[in-house]
Order: C-alpha cells, then sequence, then structure tokens
C-alpha cells in the first residue's frame, strides 16, 4: 500500500514537474541568442541564419538523415522565416563576425551584413565598421524619438479631435481648431517623415542589398561578435522587453505586459468580488437557515453549479451582465455617447463579474467547512458573555473561519486566472488599446477590454499566420502564466498563513 | 430511591443567608424528554454552591437554564420560576445579553476565542461597550491579577491565547468572565480536563473569588465539592434530592439516596 501510494505521488509530481520543465526549457530558450551561421550549400547557394533544430529522420531508401531547421527571417522578402536543410547538402558552415541579426517592428527577423547607413542620398556610414559605430545610438534614438516627441503629438491630436466633436455636438463653430488640427497633422507628418528618412542599407546571404528605415529597428545585434556576457545582457534585455513591454506584429513579438496586467487585474477584481458573495451565503446557510431538505437542496445545487462548463458562464455574462445590466446602465447613465456602447459592451467589469460568479461555489463550500470547524464550545463562550449572535459571528466565528475562507478564495483565485473559454465572449480582446488601469480619471476603467496571457496563447500560438515561428513565445508566455498563478496563489498562502500563525497552535 | 417528589424541607436555605437566585418548581422538557422537575432552589450570595449528582442528573441543564443559555437549543420549553433578583429572567422583556452580563459561565472545555490574551479578556467590555481604551488595559490587568494568571502572561499579552495550557486556559476563562463584573459565575465542570495541580489552581481561586461573587459549580468530583463549596445541592433524575450545608450534606445527609451516592455506591 505504501509503495501503491508513493507511486502515484511520485508520479505526480513527476507529471507537474516535467510539465513546468518542459515550458520553462522550450520557453526560456526562447530570448538566448545563438551564432549566426553562413551555411555554403551543394547547389552553389547560401543560407544565413540561426540553426534552431536538428532532427533525424529516414529519407525515400529508409536511410536515416539529418535535418537543420534554419530560422533564416527574411520574411519580407523570400516567405518564409524557416527553412529545412539536409546536412548533407551543406559544404561549409561558417560564423562570419559582421553578420548582424535585426530585430524589427515589422516582418519579423532580418540576417544580412550591414553595408551603409544612408541619409536621402548622402552616406552617414560607410561599411561595417562604420555602420556599428553610429546604428545604436541611432536606433536608440529612434526610439525616444517616436515614443515621446511623435506619442505626444498623436496625444495633442487626440485631444484635438476630441475638442472638435464636442464642439461639433453643441454646434459651435469649429473652423479655428480645424486649423489647429491641421497644423498639428502636418508637423506630427513631417517628424514621421524625418523619422524613416535615415536608411539602414544590408546585404542578404544572396547578396541583394536591402535598405530599411533604421526606425523600425528595434535591436540590431552582431551575435557572432558577442561574447558569453555580451550574450546574457542581450538576453536580459529580451526578457525585460517580453515581460514589459507592449506586443507587436499581431502579437507574435514584443512584449505582452497588456495581458499579464489584464489578468493580475481580472483576478484580483474577480476575488473582490467573490469574497463576500461567497462569504455571506455561507454565513446564511450555515449559521442562520433552519437545517432541512430546503437548505440541503440549496448547498447541492451550489456545489453542482462548480461543474457547469465555464462556457455557459461565459454566455449567462454575456446575457446578463453585458447586455441587461450594462445595456441599463447605458442607457441611463452614458445615453450620450449612445448607440456606442460604454458598459454596454463585454468589458473586464462583466468579465471579472462572470468569474466571481464561477468561482463562487468554491468559496461558500470552504467557507462553509472553515464555520463548521468553529466549535461549539467557542460560540457559546461568546454568547455566555453576553454577546449577540452577530458579534459572536462577526468577531469569534469568521476570524477563526478565516483560514479555511482564504483557502476556498485561493483556490477560486487559481480557477479565475487559469479560465479563458467565458472571458472569450465577456470582454477579452486580442490586442486591447489602453489598458484598464492608467492616469487618466477615474483610474480604473471597469468598462475597457483587456487581454488575458491564457487568451494570449490560443491566439499566437493557434491564430498567428506564422505558428513555428511563435512556438517558443507560446511556451514562454504559458510559463508566464503558470508563475503569475503561482505568485498569486503563493500571496494569498503567506497571508493565510499569516493569520494562523496569529492563531498560533489552533486547530480551528 | 424512594423520594418520588421532592422534600420542600430539604431544599431550605438557612436564615442568615440572602438568596442571589431562586428556582420554583422548574421544569425542562427537550421536545418530550423532561430534564428537569419542579425543582426548587436558592441560591445564597458569595457562597459557593456545588450541584453534584451522576451523570445525566440535570445538573448542567440547570446551570445552563440560570443565564439562559438553553434558549441556544431547539425545541427546549420550560416551566416554572427562576428569580434573579426577585425577578424572573424569562420575563419576555428580560434583556437576555444584559442578563448573561451579569451571570458568567465558564464551560467545562476551555474555550479561549482564538485572538490574543488580551483581546480574549477585553472581548466582553468590547462587547457591552465598557471602558475607554485606557481603563480597558487596567480591567484585563485586574481581571487576569483576579483570575491568578498575570504573572504568569503579563508578558506575552499580545499573544494566541491558544498556546496557553489547559489550566492556564481556563483560569483565562475565569478571567474573561469576571472582566465584565458579574454578580454570579457560572462554572460547569470547569477542572474535569484539568491534572491535580491545575485543578488545585483553580479550586484555590475560588476560594478567592467568593468574596465578591456568587459561585455555582458543577462537579462530579465530590471531594472537590467537599473541599471548596458552602452549599451542595444533590441531584438526581431531573430532581434536586437534598440541598444543605455542605459539611452536613456530606457528613449526615438526611436522604438515603444521597448517602448511597457520596459513598459511592451508585453514579
Amino acid at each position: 500500500m505504501i509503495s501503491l501510494t508513493a507511486g502515484a505521488l511520485a508520479a505526480n509530481l513527476l507529471l507537474v514537474g516535467g510539465l513546468v520543465a518542459l515550458v520553462a526549457a522550450n520557453g526560456l530558450g526562447h530570448f538566448w541568442q545563438k551564432d549566426i551561421a553562413a551555411l555554403a550549400l551543394a547547389d552553389g547557394t547560401t543560407a544565413l541564419g540561426e540553426i534552431v533544430d536538428r532532427e533525424v529522420d529516414t529519407d525515400e531508401q529508409g536511410q536515416p538523415r539529418e535535418r537543420l531547421r534554419v530560422a533564416v527571417g527574411n520574411r519580407d522578402l523570400g516567405g518564409s522565416d524557416y527553412r529545412w536543410i539536409d546536412s548533407t547538402q551543406i559544404a561549409a558552415e561558417t560564423h562570419p563576425a559582421d553578420a548582424a541579426v535585426l530585430e524589427r517592428d515589422e516582418w519579423g527577423k532580418f540576417y544580412g551584413y550591414p553595408v551603409a547607413v544612408r541619409r536621402g542620398d548622402r552616406i552617414v556610414a560607410d561599411g561595417p565598421v562604420a555602420v556599428w559605430d553610429a546604428l545604436p545610438e541611432l536606433v536608440r534614438a529612434k526610439r525616444v524619438e517616436r515614443a515621446e516627441k511623435i506619442a505626444a503629438l498623436r496625444d495633442g491630436i487626440r485631444d484635438l479631435n476630441r475638442e472638435i466633436e464636442q464642439r461639433r455636438r453643441e454646434g459651435q463653430d469649429v473652423a479655428d481648431e480645424q486649423a489647429r488640427y491641421e497644423e498639428a497633422a502636418r508637423a506630427l507628418s513631417a517628424r514621421e517623415a524625418e523619422l524613416v528618412a535615415d536608411e539602414l542599407v544590408m546585404r542578404t546571404s544572396d547578396g541583394r542589398e536591402v535598405s530599411l528605415p533604421v526606425a523600425h529597428v528595434v535591436r540590431a545585434v552582431r551575435a557572432n561578435a558577442l561574447g558569453t556576457g555580451g550574450k546574457l545582457s542581450l538576453y536580459f534585455s529580451r526578457l525585460g522587453e517580453f515581460l514589459g513591454g507592449d506586443p507587436r506584429e499581431s502579437n507574435t513579438e514584443g512584449g505582452i505586459f497588456p495581458a499579464i496586467f489584464g489578468t493580475v487585474l481580472m483576478v484580483m477584481l474577480t476575488s473582490l468580488a467573490v469574497a463576500p458573495f461567497g462569504v455571506l451565503t455561507a454565513l446564511y446557510l450555515r449559521e442562520y437557515a433552519r437545517q432541512g431538505l430546503f437548505v440541503r437542496c440549496v448547498r447541492i445545487a451550489v456545489n453542482s453549479l462548480a461543474g457547469v462548463p465555464s462556457i455557459v458562464f461565459g454566455v449567462f455574462g454575456l446575457g446578463f451582465f453585458v447586455y441587461l445590466v450594462g445595456g441599463s446602465i447605458d442607457s441611463l447613465f452614458f445615453a450620450d455617447k449612445l448607440p456606442t456602447p460604454t458598459f454596454g459592451t463585454g468589458g473586464i467589469l462583466w468579465a471579472s463579474l462572470t468569474l466571481a460568479l464561477l468561482t463562487v461555489p468554491v468559496v461558500v463550500v470552504a467557507t462553509e467547512e472553515g464555520l463548521a470547524a468553529v466549535p461549539r464550545v467557542v460560540r457559546e463562550g461568546s454568547l455566555a458573555l453576553g454577546a449577540t449572535k452577530l458579534e459572536t459571528l462577526w468577531r469569534v466565528v469568521l476570524p477563526a473561519a478565516l483560514p479555511g475562507v482564504l483557502t476556498g478564495l485561493i483556490l477560486a483565485m487559481a480557477r479565475a486566472a487559469g479560465e479563458v473559454a467565458p472571458l472569450m465572449i465577456v470582454g477579452m480582446v486580442k490586442l486591447a488599446p489602453s489598458l484598464p488601469l492608467d492616469g487618466e480619471f477615474p483610474f480604473l476603467h471597469l468598462e475597457r477590454k483587456f487581454m488575458h496571457l491564457g487568451f494570449h496563447i490560443y491566439d499566437v500560438g493557434f491564430q498567428s499566420p506564422n505558428v513555428e515561428a511563435v512556438r517558443p513565445l507560446v511556451f514562454a508566455t504559458a510559463l508566464l502564466l503558470i508563475l503569475v498563478v503561482l505568485s498569486t496563489n503563493l500571496t494569498a498562502i503567506l497571508l493565510r498563513n499569516h493569520l494562523r500563525q496569529k492563531y498560533a497552535g489552533s486547530a480551528i | 430511591m424512594t423520594q418520588a417528589a421532592q422534600n420542600p424541607e430539604l431544599a431550605r436555605l438557612p436564615e442568615f443567608e440572602k438568596a442571589v437566585l431562586r428556582v420554583r418548581d422548574l421544569s425542562l422538557w427537550y421536545g418530550e424528554t423532561q430534564a428537569l422537575k419542579e425543582i426548587s432552589l436558592d441560591v445564597p450570595e458569595r457562597k459557593i454552591t456545588a450541584l453534584i449528582g451522576p451523570s445525566g442528573c440535570g445538573k448542567s441543564t440547570l446551570l445552563r437554564c440560570i443565564n439562559r443559555m438553553h434558549d441556544l437549543i431547539d425545541g427546549v420549553r420550560v416551566s416554572g420560576q427562576l428569580l434573579f433578583h426577585e425577578r424572573s429572567i424569562f420575563d419576555p422583556d428580560v434583556d437576555v445579553f444584559a442578563l448573561r452580563r451579569r451571570i458568567g459561565m465558564v464551560f467545562q472545555k476551555s474555550n479561549p476565542f482564538p485572538k490574543s490574551i488580551y483581546e480574549n479578556v477585553a472581548y466582553g467590555c468590547r462587547i457591552h461597550g465598557l471602558g475607554k481604551r485606557a481603563e480597558l488595559d487596567e480591567i484585563v490587568e485586574r481581571s487576569l491579577v483576579g483570575a491568578g494568571l498575570w504573572d504568569e502572561v503579563k508578558d506575552r499579552l499580545r499573544e494566541s491565547a491558544l498556546g496557553l495550557s489547559g489550566g492556564q486556559q481556563q483560569r483565562l476563562c475565569i478571567a474573561r468572565a469576571i472582566a465584565v463584573e458579574p454578580e454570579v459565575i457560572l462554572l460547569d465542570e470547569p477542572c474535569s480536563a484539568l491534572d491535580p495541580i491545575a485543578t488545585q489552581k483553580i479550586e484555590e481561586l475560588m476560594r478567592e473569588l467568593v468574596d465578591r461573587y456568587t459561585i455555582v459549580i458543577v462537579t462530579h468530583n465530590m471531594q472537590q465539592a467537599a473541599r471548596c463549596s458552602d452549599y451542595t445541592a444533590f441531584m438526581y433524575l431531573g430532581r434536586v434530592i437534598e440541598f444543605g450545608e455542605t459539611g452536613e450534606l456530606f457528613v449526615k445527609p438526611r436522604v438515603r439516596a444521597t448517602e448511597d451516592y457520596i459513598r459511592g455506591k451508585f453514579g
């Protein structure tokens, strides 16, 4: 019996450990820069890229053959990001020192050799050495220019637009504003033209020269010239971008910060909603209701709620929260914006409430158990001192049951963080234009749509045009989702332990 | 066991004692089962009254009636009177919460709240809004001193009460009870889960407390009743069989059943 139980535990641990290890190994490798290999092939052509995978299979004659998967990038020129090359086809492999990989805003990575930096017809830097001297500073300057100056101009135009809209609705004259708007638009396009004026000329492995705006380069890396330290710092810089940046290229590149933020905020809102709701329900069921057939039926019904498929909750959330409640709020308070819905469309509030409904059985059951575990003599002790039932519940029973309540809340949070299906119809989107929390009054925008790690995984992994290229990203996102769930749970567990310690030695 | 009905002569309090509680023809039913049968008894002020008797004789039920803890059980019905300062506690307009403040109770199993030692003692005062912040410290100290626990816990008032030993927990419950300045303290077999040393401490404590409080104690332990009570009531099958001054009752019981019980022939 011992070996059987221990075996089951070991199998469990192996499964969980294996899962995390697999996800981590696949995901974390994504940010590591490999050497760039220049491959001379038997048919006289060349290929330039990173060898990401080696696979052994059998050819038509049943002979084993080795195939290399090479990330060659240059999607804008050649089509696919990856090439499969038979190892027998490779005549020579070299690692040229000036081979570079460019991470770009669009079209994925570019592999090639730098030739020059050009501004109009004027050559700013000629030859690899000069290019590498000038490029990093230029790339950084362009990034700053775009993030600060151009973003400010865009904001100005947006505000102006709103003002024009407002005045127009009030029937006022807008000629003045219109002129200001046009001037700002001109300034913006001049800035934008200036931004892309500097061009980087690159030579691909098949000898073509391509020029692309420096402003579109996120990062230029001379991979083969980097030492381990350089690669490490590159690794962490990429990891930082992944964790803290906005997504690019329809989520297949860049960071996933909005998704992390959306997930965490949604889980927090869910627990804020589910805790009082579930605890009050459990209090009534356990402490006030006369135990009988009816309460038994209610309890069974609440427990069965936990088994209802989550998409059903999603449909309910859409019908009840979004259309009914949200629609009513809109017609009452945001009538001037109709027919554009404010609350009458999916948003983080409705998603959180839907999940609260989904997870309330967990909290109810755990709270009931926590309450049942508070000994009768302790309640009597309070009542015998002249406390009312409410005072006894509030001051003695509930604090004693708090660890149980928190256990339920932890389970509910874990469930909420991992749930995706119902959210797809109550407010989760592939790409949210802004975070639900920002510096603009009232700071927390409950009506906004949001991004979510779970949906991000689905979207990147199965809805992107280039599934092969984004697979490591899917693993990295999955790892992050696991980490987010773990850390929210860990926080709650630490809180519970702190409470337990406060009432040390307590069996309740 | 021949005494079917109670003889009033056997439950009379001496003239010189002042009765705080008067029980008159009190009967109590749990559903169809009658647990107390026409009990009449006077509890003297600032004396220790012990209720003894075999298990199931109704002594705990009687005790819990005194501060209306029987209200908490569904299907309980009472008839007769229980007068506290000559006023029936069963009157509909009696404030039961105020009553319980004046008649405190300590249970068989120590039941400290899962709070700090300080908060346990201060609990009753907070509930009843007695004492301001500064006074509360004083009340807590006074109560813990009164329960003989102060020296043992004064350095760890903010620690959990559940870290105390069984005897300390029971004394904490006594401190908690006396913090709200009750007139009567009901003790329901307070020593049944304690070792002899802790028991001795509780008994000494009772002797000190009786200067200020009226004490009613239910006990299984006849030596304990003999050692520390002033009056003793022997209960059997829901009736008070004999009530009298402890020395007399134990030395020359007037009823045969009492004698059989205290000599250990049954029970």
